[in-house]
């Protein structure tokens, strides 16, 4: 999705390795890009409705639910990635913050 | 005494002879030697095959079991890939130390006693120290002094509490036993050390972004896996392992979610899923164990390939970090296949060997029903699938252009890659080639279409999570303190506060000596004279030069004196 919002006019960093090809990867295209969500959204779709045809048998009654591992999983990382950012607020420091003790 | 050789020294001897060949003969040394030794473990029968005396203990350098003959397989197997990944452009000194490293973890394998489990286990600590250092970097060196001094101190503290075993209760066998007294509580915090438990997961995530790109692959494997067998050999069904497990899962995952260096990612999974090992360790039952020990193998597998991956990028573009890189899968299109398959590997999707292996962790959770660790396991699956499945790829791989077109991964780096994924989806698709080889007898269903549907959506609505939250994660040039920070930083500023602090007394301590020197040279002075006068010549009573016949007729007088006293008494 964001590959295409940066995909132009992104001046390499290495002189050495690197050529300055105009960009036409059929993955980075953002037509392309717009088609694999549709597809994302129809596996999402179809994921959740496998569990009518093939019945999910939960161990303590709730994970048998209907779409009960989308939500659960979703909810997971949405909570993880909430939480994480809170704990880089405290924790994360500048790349350089060891080296400049003089400690590498 | 025996048939065959003992498979570590195999390993080791080849670790030998990496230094003095050359061409294609060290070639052949690298490809051949874990095969030999992989065909030498096969033959290891069960029970006790070497015994030897040493210090009146009984030692068992080679005991044979299923899993001792599991976990030496996959490491034999792990050397393997690892050489043909490194062997064109790694050191020849890194590979060395890579294979003797390889040849600790087998050692430990299939150690019967305490006493040959601690040899090895040093083993492992000093060669893989090398292979940290053969990242040749300013950062390598200190990172690999860091990672060298926690191992010491924990092969420290295993030695306490291995000789505090021998003392009180008169054996040295490796068997089952409860952390329930100071000896049991020092050998699993040494062994837990080794596993990259809290409160110290630092050490690694720490130095094995430092090493070099073929030897992060080595280090990836060994370590934390021979702490998994030693805990699977010691501590089965440790209660305390369960929650030590699922804070190394959770830890994995925020770590990793805040980290912009790629392989740094990487390490904090292998805490991750070193987790969920721990944790089946600590339900302690046939299908936990054998859950721990499939994972295991599975693991060391995919993270290898994906330690790989990213060392191949490194290689190829010399840039350590996500912001850095980007858009790679234009030029390095196999790189990045390989990395998607360990990717999904890790995640657990179906078909590939993380499925077929970590489902039976959470089936031993539910079948006990243990409810909470049932639910925090899959929460951890769908964080897996987040901080590893996607990130990683997303991220080396896609993304933005970074401009980069580096060639793709170097054709032997290729080959152990393609091999290593046709490991990961062979174990996934036909998971009874691994089922049969586990500790325990397996009845097992790793895909039954309600499992499958079930880790579907958890897997795939994370994948959506992590695109609707990517600009929650924009990369940042930053890293995240750990408790390292404790020794790192606190430590030296508590250490240099007491500098300062001494240096201050010190120098009180000095004027005072020198009032005190000023008050008695005074006094002496007014006593003795002072000892110069105008003209620099020497005055005082002491410092005068007296003639040498004065001098004589002083010892003259003081041996009339010893003579008469000594004659007197």
């Amino acid at each position: 999705m964001s590959a295409s919002r940066h995909d132009k006019g992104r001046a390499a960093n290495n002189g050495n390795e690197v050529l300055r090809n105009k960009d036409d990867a059929w993955l980075a295209r953002p037509s392309t890009i717009r088609l694999l969500w549709r597809v994302f959204a129809l596996v999402l779709v179809a994921s959740v409705v496998a569990q009518l045809l093939f019945k999910v048998k939960g161990y303590f009654g709730v994970d048998g639910w209907l779409g009960f591992g989308a939500v659960f999983g979703f909810l997971a990382c949405l909570l993880m990635v909430l939480f994480a950012k809170v704990l880089g607020w405290v924790l994360k420091r500048d790349d350089g913050y060891y080296r400049k003790r003089d400690d590498v | 005494m025996f048939d065959f050789l003992p498979p570590a020294l195999i390993l080791l001897a080849g670790a030998l002879l990496i230094g003095p060949t050359r061409g294609v003969l060290r070639t052949a040394v690298v490809l051949v030697f874990p095969l030999l030794t992989l065909v030498a473990i096969w033959q290891v029968p069960d029970g006790v095959v070497l015994s030897l005396n040493f210090l009146q203990y009984p030692i068992e350098p080679i005991e044979g079991s299923a899993v001792r003959r599991l976990f030496a397989t996959i490491f034999a197997l792990m050397a393997f890939g690892g050489g043909l990944y490194a062997y064109r452009q790694a050191r020849w000194y890194e590979l060395a130390a890579a294979y003797a490293y390889a040849a600790g973890a087998i050692g430990v394998s299939f150690a019967g006693d305490l006493i040959s489990l601690f040899l090895f286990w040093e083993l492992m600590a000093l060669f893989s120290t090398v292979v940290v250092w053969c990242g040749g970097t300013p950062g390598a060196r200190a990172a690999g002094i860091r990672y060298a001094i926690m191992h010491l101190l924990g092969g420290v503290i295993l030695k306490v509490g291995i000789e505090g075993v021998m003392v009180h209760t008169g054996s040295i066998e490796v068997q089952p036993m409860l952390a329930n007294n100071f000896d049991t509580w020092m050998i699993l915090i040494g062994i837990l050390i080794n596993a990259a438990a809290p409160p110290v997961s630092a050490w690694l995530s720490d130095s094995y972004p430092e090493s070099s790109p073929t030897g992060s692959v080595f280090l990836s494997a060994f370590t934390t896996k021979t702490a998994v067998l030693a805990l699977i050999l010691l501590f089965p069904g440790e209660p305390v392992l369960i929650g030590i497990g699922l804070f190394m899962v959770m830890y994995g995952i925020i770590y990793a979610l805040l980290e912009n260096n790629i392989r740094r990612i990487l390490a904090f999974s292998i805490v991750n899923q070193v987790g969920f090992m721990v944790c089946a360790i600590g339900i302690g039952t046939q299908l936990a164990i054998n859950g721990a020990a499939a994972h295991a193998f599975a693991h060391i597998i995919y993270k290898a390939l994906l330690f790989m991956s990213a060392g191949a990028v490194v290689y190829r573009t010399g840039f350590n970090k996500c912001s850095e890189v980007g858009g790679l899968f234009r030029t390095m299109p196999l790189t990045a296949v390989c990395g998607i398959i360990g990717a999904l590997a890790i995640s657990g999707f179906p078909l590939t060997s993380g499925f077929t292996t970590k489902t039976m962790i959470s089936q031993a959770a539910a079948n006990e029903s243990l409810v909470v660790v049932y639910f925090l396991l899959a929460a951890a699956s769908a964080g897996v699938f987040l901080h590893a499945g996607i990130k990683f790829p997303w991220f080396v791989f896609f993304q933005r252009d970074s401009g980069l077109r580096p060639k793709d991964a170097p054709w032997n780096m290729a080959v152990a890659m393609v091999f290593f994924s046709v490991l990961c989806i062979l174990f996934g698709v036909a998971p009874e080639l691994l089922y049969a080889y586990l500790p325990y007898p397996v009845d097992y269903q790793a895909y039954t279409p309600g499992k499958v549907v079930f880790y579907l959506q958890l897997l795939l609505f994370s994948g959506l999570a992590f695109f609707l939250l990517l600009p929650l994660m924009r990369r940042t040039e930053t890293i995240s303190l750990d408790t390292d920070w404790l020794w790192r930083v606190a430590l030296l500023r508590a250490v240099h506060w007491l500098a300062a602090v001494l240096a201050r007394l010190g120098a009180a301590v000095k004027v005072l000596g020198d009032r005190i020197g000023r008050r008695l040279g005074t006094r002496g002075r007014a006593l003795f004279g002072s000892d110069t006068r105008e003209g620099e010549q020497v005055h005082g009573i002491f410092a005068r030069a007296w003639p040498i016949g004065t001098t004589a007729l002083w010892i003259a007088v003081l041996l009339t004196a010893y003579v008469i006293f000594y004659y007197l008494g």
